[in-house]
This record gives C-alpha cells, sequence and structure tokens, in this order.
C-alpha cells in the first residue's frame, strides 16, 4: 500500500505502541443551573422551535492517547477525566475508547 | 513583612494588589511568576485576579497545575496567610484548598459594579480589621462569580463559620449569597469582590484597606 512520504511504517516492529482513540463527555451536574443551556434553549423557541424542553450545555473532548494497552489507557484517562477535564464538584463525566484503528494493528 | 504576589500568564490584578499593598499601605510585595518553586522569605501570599492561562477549559483549571501553587499548598498547610481574589479564588477552588466552585453568573453578564457586603470575620486572620455583621462595600468584576456547592457542604460552612462575606443583593446567584469563604484554620480566604480596588480613595473607597492591613497586625 502507498504511504505518503514521511510517513514510516513502525507499526509491525514489537515496540510500536498503540494509539487510543477517546472522547471525553463532560457535563453539568443535574443540581447545576445552566443560564447559557436556558438562554440557548429561549433561542431554539424564537427560532420557531418550541418544544425543546432541556437543553443543557457540556464539553466534548477529543483525545488520541499512547498506551501500552487497553488497561492503561483506560485508567489514565479516568485519571485525566476526573483531575483535569472535570470538575466533579459541579461536573459528571463520561468516557468512550475506541479500540486502536486497525491500520495501526497490522 | 514581604507579601508575594503570584503572576500566572493572564493574571491582570497582580499590579493592583502591589499598588494597594505597597503604595497604600507600605507593605513590601514580590511578583512570584508561575514556574517558581520556592517562596522563601514570603510572610504571605496573594493569588490575584485575571484570566489565569486564559481561563481554558474552566477558571483556575490549568493554573492548578502551575508549580508554584505546590509551594502554595504546603506554605498554607503550615498556617501561612493565603488570599485568593476573583481568579485566585477560582484557583483556590480547582485545588481543593477551599470547597466548591464557581460558575457563570446567573445572568450570564459580566458583572462590574460595587457590592455591598456582610463581614462574618468568625476566625479568618484577613478580616479581624472588621467588625461582626459589619457592611463593607467592594467592587465586583467577574463573568464566573457563582459560588456552588453541595447544599450539605454549605450547611457545614455556615456551621463552622467559613462563610466569612455574604453579598447583601446577590448579584450572580451564587447559594447562600456566598461571597467569600475560608478554610477551617482561618488562614486561607478566598473571595469574589477586589478589595485591593477600595484601598486607594481615588478607586472611591477604603473599604478593602483593613483587608490587607490585617497582615499588619
Amino acid at each position: 500500500m502507498l504511504k505518503p512520504r514521511g510517513c514510516e511504517d513502525v507499526t509491525n516492529s514489537p515496540a510500536a505502541v498503540p494509539t487510543f482513540h477517546a472522547r471525553v463527555q463532560v457535563s453539568l451536574r443535574p443540581s447545576v443551573l445552566d443560564p447559557a443551556g436556558e438562554a440557548t434553549r429561549a433561542a431554539a423557541a424564537r427560532l420557531g422551535v418550541d418544544g425543546v424542553r432541556r437543553l443543557r450545555i457540556g464539553k466534548a473532548i477529543e483525545l488520541e492517547l499512547e498506551a501500552p494497552d487497553r488497561a492503561t489507557a483506560q485508567s489514565q484517562l479516568e485519571l485525566i477525566s476526573d483531575r483535569l477535564l472535570a470538575n466533579p464538584v459541579i461536573e459528571n463525566w463520561s468516557l468512550d475508547i475506541s479500540e486502536p484503528a486497525a491500520a495501526e494493528h497490522p | 513583612m514581604t507579601v508575594g504576589v503570584l503572576v500566572f500568564p493572564g493574571s491582570n490584578c497582580d499590579r493592583d494588589v502591589r499598588w494597594a499593598l505597597e503604595g497604600c499601605l507600605g507593605v513590601p510585595t514580590t511578583f512570584l511568576w508561575h514556574e517558581q518553586r520556592q517562596l522563601d522569605g514570603i510572610d504571605a501570599v496573594v493569588i490575584p485576579g485575571g484570566f489565569s492561562y486564559g481561563d481554558y477549559l474552566r477558571c483556575g483549571a490549568i493554573a492548578r497545575f502551575a508549580p508554584v501553587l505546590e509551594a502554595v499548598r504546603a506554605f498554607a498547610a503550615a498556617g501561612g496567610p493565603v488570599l485568593g481574589i476573583c481568579n485566585g479564588f477560582q484557583v483556590l477552588t480547582e485545588m481543593g484548598l477551599l470547597p466548591g466552585a464557581l460558575t457563570r453568573n446567573a445572568g450570564l453578564h459580566f458583572i462590574c459594579e460595587p457590592a455591598e457586603l456582610r463581614v462574618s470575620p468568625g476566625g479568618c486572620r484577613w478580616l479581624q480589621g472588621y467588625g461582626a455583621g459589619e457592611t463593607i462595600r467592594l467592587p465586583i468584576a467577574h463573568g464566573e462569580g457563582r459560588y456552588q456547592c453541595d447544599p450539605e457542604d454549605l450547611r457545614r460552612l455556615e456551621d463552622n463559620g467559613q462563610v466569612v462575606l455574604r453579598y447583601a443583593a446577590n448579584p450572580n446567584g451564587s447559594v447562600g449569597d456566598v461571597a467569600g469563604i475560608s478554610n477551617p484554620a482561618g488562614n486561607v480566604l478566598g473571595l469574589m469582590p477586589h478589595p485591593e480596588r477600595a484601598c486607594d480613595p481615588v478607586t472611591g473607597g477604603v473599604d478593602g484597606r483593613p483587608l490587607l492591613a490585617s497582615l499588619l497586625r
């Protein structure tokens, strides 16, 4: 298969570390007022969509992480989700990890 | 007596704090860059207002990992006086030195106006220059000043006398009208209003002086 220049194939080497793709969803805890969400809900009504009963604004963080195995990736991603990406006082988070792409694991 | 004033990329009240302490009260200050690891010769620390690291992710979320704050954490644990103003208060909650979190103002607007505050000094070493129940007037200037914590945590803070500053007319939706809280030992104070902007008479009021002058007691 043709590869772009500068993209040497190192994935067959036993030292290659897989890259895990992850998506962390951070949302305000249900008990926390979301004034920006309320303002956006009001704007939806002005757009003509009156049926929006609930609108909460959160964040989605997409990451690529090199880790030797899935368990390590999981624990490292949980650490940064809990200690950096979300503030547990006001926010909840959830984590989705994808297996390394097939192209990276020939 | 030398007061260390922290400087992060994006701090913008560091020089106001210096003027209030040195220019108005004659207390020497030194700026402490965020990468510094030593607090040698420092008798008190002020974490000033501004937008540390652009307030990326959440206010104070990136600043909390600054090397200088590890030294501040040890300094506070040893009983050293630490004051967090506005963004400094947000940093103190993010690093867990004070409970709760500061969130977007209920009305969404950035609020820049004078605020009436009721002081309950309790054991807070920064507030001993005020009488219990005294009303003071300090400027506020924030977009994320709505103090938030669980009802049980708020009750615990109130029972411990840690809610030391309350808004007379809540401007931002803070639970319990909280404008400032102290740690149980009373050496750490975080507040959204700006005492350093109420020390020089040209700014329209000097109600912030007793707070900073508490360092001289």
